[in-house]
């Protein structure tokens, strides 16, 4: 028996979005591979969410190509999830937002209930595994979003600016949820204009300016001394134009 | 003026010692609705859930055709019936015309638009909170639909409601397909018209009385149990 195909890399080619008119995504070509914790990092309105979203299948390029290594479909069992910057939860307990995931992908209704609790247990929301999910708090609600991403061990994890709105110490408990994620082996790329979450999480970081690629580094190089004057003004906290 | 509360009072006596006569109307009439209200929900509760979430040529011309249908007149909709229904007409050998059965069909074809465009509103709100999400985790269009619709459950409770409300209080349609026959197709909107015109005010009264009580119940039950269920699931 052979092992099922990795989804990565994932490959885009002149990969342009425009949206009323305007171009979010300017002729992006990029190879995110495998393994690393990838952070893009820009300025509001960069387009970094629009990418996010490209890559992840919820938005169709306008021009360009988007290819997984492994075929993947955008209905049905995926494998790859995302958590927004405002998790949507169902109207249903916290335990049964973890376990529709794991329905809508096709997971036995037996092995769902387990899942579901380790996932919850993971993300330490054991004791609200009953509680309506929309009525918990947004830190909560976020851990249950991470946990309800987790429960289907996605090979790649996209995040859209996961801790946007939450205080530091629910922040924290997403970050050593996500280290934990990548620790368990799934690709993590996450959208952040948080400079020291970057630095905090990012073995790579995509530099976004202007609906483009400005700079690809590793992290240590990017923060020791970024190559392009944008990301340079961006890390001093200039305003960028 | 004395009248007036003459008749209040025998209609209330009426209603206290469950004349049988009255029971009979508000039996047929809740049978009559609530039947219509069934088969109204399981066409227009699907329909509103697929114009919501489904994309197609039309859609927005659609949505202005449903909306309008809400104010759908009940006497067209008995006429057209009726043609349908009368012994010429293309289901004329069903002899149902006259019969419960034609009123049922009348009162279903009133409310389904009311029904499905409530729920297309419902679900179009919902929708929009949850498409991103369920894109993510791979639902096909059909399970998104059917999430929704048990999502939006308790708005759908007022939907119908609202539904069976309409149904209820028309006069227009079950006068024309049912015809009013005394034990057979007189239902309370219809008992309501003919005993006021014969100056039989206590028995209309006293419909009347029923008739608006149980709307009024039904609407703040319905009413009550959304609100708890906003505070429960938010």
């Amino acid at each position: 028996m052979r092992a099922p195909a990795s989804l990565l890399p994932l490959t885009l080619e002149h990969v342009c979005f425009e949206a009323g008119g305007r171009r979010i995504i300017d002729d992006v070509s990029l190879v995110i591979d495998g393994g690393s914790r990838t952070v893009i990092l820009g300025p509001n309105g960069a387009g970094k969410s629009v990418l996010l979203r490209l890559c992840h299948g919820l938005l169709a390029p306008t021009a360009g190509r988007i290819e997984w290594n492994a075929r993947e479909r955008t209905s049905g069992p995926r494998k790859q999830a995302m958590v927004f910057q405002r998790p949507v939860m169902l109207r249903r307990s916290a335990l049964a937002n973890v376990a529709y995931g794991m329905k809508v992908a096709g997971v036995g209704a037996t092995e769902r209930g387990a899942r579901a609790r380790a996932a919850l247990e993971r993300v330490g929301l054991t004791h609200l595994a009953g509680r309506p999910a929309r009525v918990l708090s947004g830190g909560e609600q976020q851990r249950l979003a991470l946990a309800r991403a987790w429960a289907l061990n996605p090979e790649v994890l996209f995040l859209d600016e996961p801790t946007a709105s939450l205080d530091p110490g629910a922040t924290h408990e997403i970050e050593a949820a996500i280290a934990a994620i990548h620790a368990g082996g799934t690709k993590i790329v996450m959208v952040t204009h948080n400079l020291g979450q970057a630095r905090r999480l990012a073995d790579e970081v995509l530099f976004m300016h202007n609906g483009r690629i400005a700079e690809r580094a590793h992290a240590d190089r990017f923060f020791a001394g970024p190559a392009t004057p944008e990301a340079a003004a961006f890390l001093k906290g200039e305003l960028l134009w | 003026m004395d009248t007036i509360q003459l008749a209040f009072r025998e209609a209330l006596a009426m209603i206290g010692q469950l004349d049988p006569q009255l029971v009979e109307i508000v039996l047929l009439s809740l049978r009559v609705s609530l039947t219509a209200v069934v088969l109204a929900t399981l066409v227009g509760l699907p329909l509103g859930a697929a114009i919501a979430v489904a994309h197609f040529p039309g859609r927005k011309t659609l949505i202005v055709v449903l909306n309008a249908l809400m104010g759908l007149p009940p006497v067209v909709v008995g006429l057209v019936v009726y043609l349908m229904l009368s012994r010429a007409g293309p289901l004329g050998a069903l002899g149902i015309l006259f019969t419960p059965a034609a009123m049922i069909i009348a009162q279903a074809i009133l409310i389904t638009p009311i029904i499905a465009a409530l729920a297309r509103q419902a679900v179009e709100d919902a929708w929009r909170e949850y498409q991103e999400q369920l894109h993510s985790l791979g639902a096909w269009p059909v399970q998104s639909a059917l999430t929704l619709l048990w999502d939006t459950k308790f708005s759908l409770v007022t939907t119908v409601l609202a539904g069976f409300g309409r149904a209820a209080a028309e006069v227009g349609a079950v006068i024309i397909v049912g015809g009013n026959i005394d034990g057979v197709t007189r239902v309370m909107t219809t008992a309501i018209a003919l005993e006021t015109s014969k100056g039989d005010l206590p028995l209309a009264l006293g419909l009347g009385i029923i008739l608006v009580t149980i709307v009024l119940t039904l609407n703040a039950a319905a009413y009550l149990m959304k609100e708890a269920a906003q505070r429960r699931y938010g």
